[in-house]
């Protein structure tokens, strides 16, 4: 027993929306949960263990992976809470390999969700951060990447219209995805006439609040294969939770990023990362990482991102399309968002991406972001991996 | 569907009172900007760098830090951004006040940046690089509010 | 199962009040105690696994605090579990089984001190249906005593029991909070906090960390110490809602038990395990666990703790080392609880060592009366 292979199976997704009056937050973990049974054609008796995340505040619930049960089919299983923050959803992901990997089980089912809807987001992404140091000024996530944008601005020139470019893909993006909060369009001149939040971050550059859930199933190399004809392969992770103080971090260049890029692509053999991958679900939660973080994924050099964006590289259709789904500036239940870029792109993988279907694709790349700057990354392949 | 109203249950299940340790290091960070209107970063014995606020652990060298130095109290903007959008501050349960200027500063003699307020009275001051100095409340009672904003003085 | 083995242990002192420490304070001196422990640097951790828990330390993203005092600044592979230590450390076996890393530390901590305990644990209640009642940890868990007293016939007199016990065997550790020389008048006549449960039946809320490292099978037989095996592990959660549950009935926990004790080869735990350390949040929760453990009969712990079986100098002490009783961190709860069953397996527990022992079981829990439960057997045997 041990170090097994790992597959996604099947995946399923609540239809994401601003406010989902008509569920609590366990039957909202269960819709996922039955559209991820559904689509692996398995039931409750088929899961093994359960893996289960959210950020706390935005509910309010303590010891969620003890009160979620109900919705998320965990009684009498094993049941284990991960919270990163931002980053659980891809924790979440990265969770689940290991409990397959490891031989322990063969069929684990992973649930990201929030309701962002029952509280005041900000509010509670402001405890997120030090309540001596930090919570004074912080105002919430957006706050910490206007100053990045500033920071990056400053040093290579680029622009908000350059931004505006990123969530006018995004959004374009979004409406071939069903599941997607935001399915409308927007253009440049809309995102730069738009509420201006944190300068220089207009609404429209950035993610809005969502109440969604996702569930991911993973099997091991036993099983995948009857279970799914053409399973989704996890081939690595690697992740960086580097910073404490938010203060402590470079801004500019999100060496979270650059950090697990290095070692993910190093031990999965990616020297390439442009030719070699074919599809990017980033967790991008606003316009401007668009074009700061695929310099430090190494798909160009620095202060080339806006350039490569233009270009129409990164759109559907384009060389290397970033965020077919819409992303998260189209849709941002925050437990669920990072698992959402991983069920994302194991429909790539598998064939099954509908209208946002990348053609040809061999690998493909899940990231999360969230907390102090930090990174989570999974490298998805059609094949199984050596 | 139903055709029952559908409720909603107000709790402050998040809202805890907390009493949350400051530890040595930010005490004496706390003392010194009180008693003396000084700032002091701590400097890690391996790599050299001086933190601010101090702070027992240099994550990248996973050193035990115990050597204060005095930085500042003039320093850089190293970046910034000016707060727009209202939202309710989780420690007062209240709306925050908008717009203000949301400053990472960079102390001289520091190597990492400091959060504050920066004074946004004529916001195309506000540029990273600018000069800043803290200004200091009148009564401190050692909390990050003994410094009330920093103004740029370039 | 792949061998796997704890290689180095790290605990704080149990305290009411560590008012001069932080979370990164606690967490830097537990991980640098089970550094020195296992003779290792933090160069040498693979990756690391914190476990925290958002309401008690009063900030969502809790791990972020302990970042930089549990080498995550250093660009290691980091992830945290919220939920008791044991859990924590189940997901670090994991990411050691899976091949990807050779060394695990975990940590898990809190600090009761800075909260208001009652409010953190109504918070676990459902909004919708139970918070407005007002239950909390206490008041749940004495629905819960009464039930199982009830069900078994289990008296004051009982729980009574295994508070002197355990309040004496912290008498012994240096580390906890909680020593004292009780008499079981003591326990009945101390404070009634929420029927049937006296002050002294309750655990303190307390401050603490814990680091433990695992290591492969490789590792661990380089390592300068002896290594101890992991032979078996399980979690299992029950029902949510308390009326969902047969309080009186560990469910959850026996199953997982079952589990741990077929990986293990453990075919009579009574016999066969010779040291237990388990979650006593509460006196009647040692008796209730005992038993969902298979280390005595349903119902059949009070006579076993009365004949004085479960007594260090009995033939299989439980909690020698004083439980929680004697000091409750909580998260870090169940990590201790390993921490303390390894030192018995080294002979290291000094004047609280359970002589010979060879095999000893870990138990830690999440959740309202014990919901979700993680067993873990261990052996200092090859």
């Amino acid at each position: 027993m041990g170090k097994k292979r790992v597959a996604i199976v099947g995946s399923g997704q609540t239809l994401h929306r601003s406010r989902r009056p008509d569920v609590n937050g366990q039957e909202l973990i269960h819709e996922a949960v039955q559209a991820a049974l559904s689509d692996a054609d398995l039931t409750l008796a088929d899961i093994d263990a359960i893996v289960i995340g959210n950020m706390d505040h935005f509910e309010g619930i303590n010891y969620v992976d003890c009160w979620s049960v109900d919705g998320s089919g965990g009684w009498m299983k094993p049941v284990i809470k991960l919270t990163t923050g931002g980053t659980t959803g891809s924790t979440l992901s990265i969770g689940g390999y290991h409990m397959v990997a490891s031989g322990l089980f063969e069929k684990v089912l992973i649930i990201g969700w929030e309701k962002n809807s029952e509280s005041d987001t900000t509010g509670a992404i402001t405890t997120a951060f030090d309540p001596i140091w930090d919570r004074l000024v912080f105002a919430g996530a957006i706050s910490g990447l206007a100053v990045e944008a500033q920071a990056y601005m400053a040093r290579y020139g680029a622009t908000d219209r350059d931004a505006a470019r990123v969530a006018v893909r995004d959004r374009r993006h979004a409406c071939k995805n069903p599941h997607a909060q935001l399915r409308q369009e927007v253009t440049i001149e809309q995102v730069l006439a738009s509420p201006m939040l944190a300068d220089p971050i207009h609404l429209l550059d950035v993610c809005p609040r969502t109440d969604g859930a996702c569930a991911v199933i993973m099997a091991n190399e036993d099983v995948a294969e009857k279970l799914c004809p053409t399973p989704d392969w996890i081939w690595g992770t690697a992740n960086r939770h580097s910073y404490t103080y938010l203060a402590d971090v470079n801004f500019g260049a999100l060496d979270s990023m650059a950090g697990a890029a290095k070692e993910l692509f190093a031990k999965t053999g990616i020297k390439e990362p442009r030719k070699q991958l074919q599809v990017i679900e980033l967790y991008q939660p606003y316009s401007f990482a668009g074009i700061i973080w695929i310099e430090d994924l190494g798909l160009v050099p620095r202060g080339k991102g806006a350039e490569y964006i233009w270009s129409g590289a990164t759109d559907l259709g384009g060389e290397l399309p970033i965020n077919p789904s819409g992303g998260v500036i189209a849709c941002n239940p925050i437990g669920a968002t990072g698992l959402i870029r991983c069920a994302e792109v194991s429909l790539q993988m598998m064939g099954r991406a509908g209208e946002r279907q990348v053609p040809e694709v061999e690998l493909g790349l899940s990231t999360g972001f969230g907390g102090c700057m930090w990174t989570d990354m999974m490298l998805h392949g059609k094949r199984k991996p050596e | 569907m139903t055709d029952v109203e559908l409720m909603v249950i107000r709790s402050v299940g998040g809202g805890q009172p907390f009493k949350y340790a400051v530890g040595e290091h930010g005490s004496r960070f706390f003392h010194e900007l009180k008693e003396h209107r000084r700032i002091v970063g701590i400097k890690c014995p391996k790599c050299g760098k001086v933190y601010v606020p101090p702070r027992r652990v240099c994550g990248p060298c996973f050193a035990e830090m115990k050597e204060y130095v005095e930085v500042g109290p003039g320093g850089r903007i190293g970046t910034f951004t000016i707060l727009r959008y209202a939202f309710i501050d989780p420690e007062t349960g209240k709306q925050k006040p908008v717009p203000y200027g949301y400053g990472f500063i960079k102390f001289d003699g520091a190597d990492t940046l400091f959060q504050h307020y920066i004074d946004i009275e004529d916001e195309s001051r506000l540029k990273i690089g600018a000069r800043v100095e803290p200004v200091f409340a009148p009564q401190r009672q050692g909390t990050i509010r003994d410094i009330e904003y920093f103004r740029v003085v370039d | 199962m792949d061998k796997v083995a704890i290689i180095g242990i790290g605990m704080t002192k149990i305290e009411a009040d560590k008012r001069g420490d932080t979370f990164a304070d606690m967490a830097w001196e537990a991980v640098n105690l089970a550094l020195a422990d296992a003779h290792m640097t933090i160069a040498e951790v693979d990756n690391v696994v914190t476990t925290s828990n958002d309401f008690w330390d009063g900030r969502t993203i809790s791990c972020m605090a302990v970042g930089d005092a549990t080498g995550a600044g250093q660009g290691k592979n980091t992830s945290c579990v919220e939920g008791d230590g044991t859990f924590g450390a189940f997901y670090g076996l994991t990411r050691i089984l899976s091949g990807a890393y050779g060394t695990t530390l975990v940590t898990a901590h809190s600090k009761g001190s800075e909260s208001v305990s009652s409010l953190i644990t109504n918070a676990a209640l459902d909004p919708i249906y139970d918070r407005a009642l007002g239950l909390d940890m206490v008041t749940a868990c004495a629905l819960q005593a009464r039930a199982y007293m009830h069900r078994h016939g289990v008296k004051p007199e009982d729980l009574a029991r295994v508070s002197v016990k355990n309040h004496g065997n912290a008498l012994r550790n240096p580390l906890a909070q909680l020593p004292l020389k009780l008499t079981v008048e003591d326990v009945l006549r101390s404070e009634m906090i929420a029927d049937p449960l006296h002050l002294l039946d309750c655990s303190p809320v307390s401050d603490g960390c814990c680091a433990i490292i695992l290591a492969n099978e490789q590792r661990a037989r380089r390592s300068a110490r002896q290594p101890v095996w992991v032979t078996g592990v399980s979690c299992c959660a029950d029902a949510y809602y308390l009326g969902d549950r047969d309080l009186a009935v560990p469910r959850s926990l026996a199953q997982a038990a079952k589990r741990a004790y077929a990986m293990a080869g453990i075919h009579d735990p009574a016999r066969e395990v010779q040291v237990a350390e388990v979650y006593d949040a509460f006196t009647y929760q040692e008796l209730m666990w005992i038993e969902g453990l298979g280390l005595a009969e349903a119902g059949g712990a009070k006579d076993r703790l009365e004949r004085g079986d479960f007594d260090l100098e009995g033939p299989l002490p439980v909690n020698p080392s004083g439980g929680l009783l004697g000091g409750h961190p909580v998260i870090a709860a169940g990590l201790y609880r390993m921490a303390e069953a390894v030192k018995q397996l080294r002979g290291e527990a000094g004047s609280y060592q359970v002589d010979g022992a060879k095999v000893a079981v870990a138990q830690g829990l999440n959740g309202l009366c014990g919901q979700s439960h993680c067993v873990w057997t261990l052996d200092n045997r090859s």
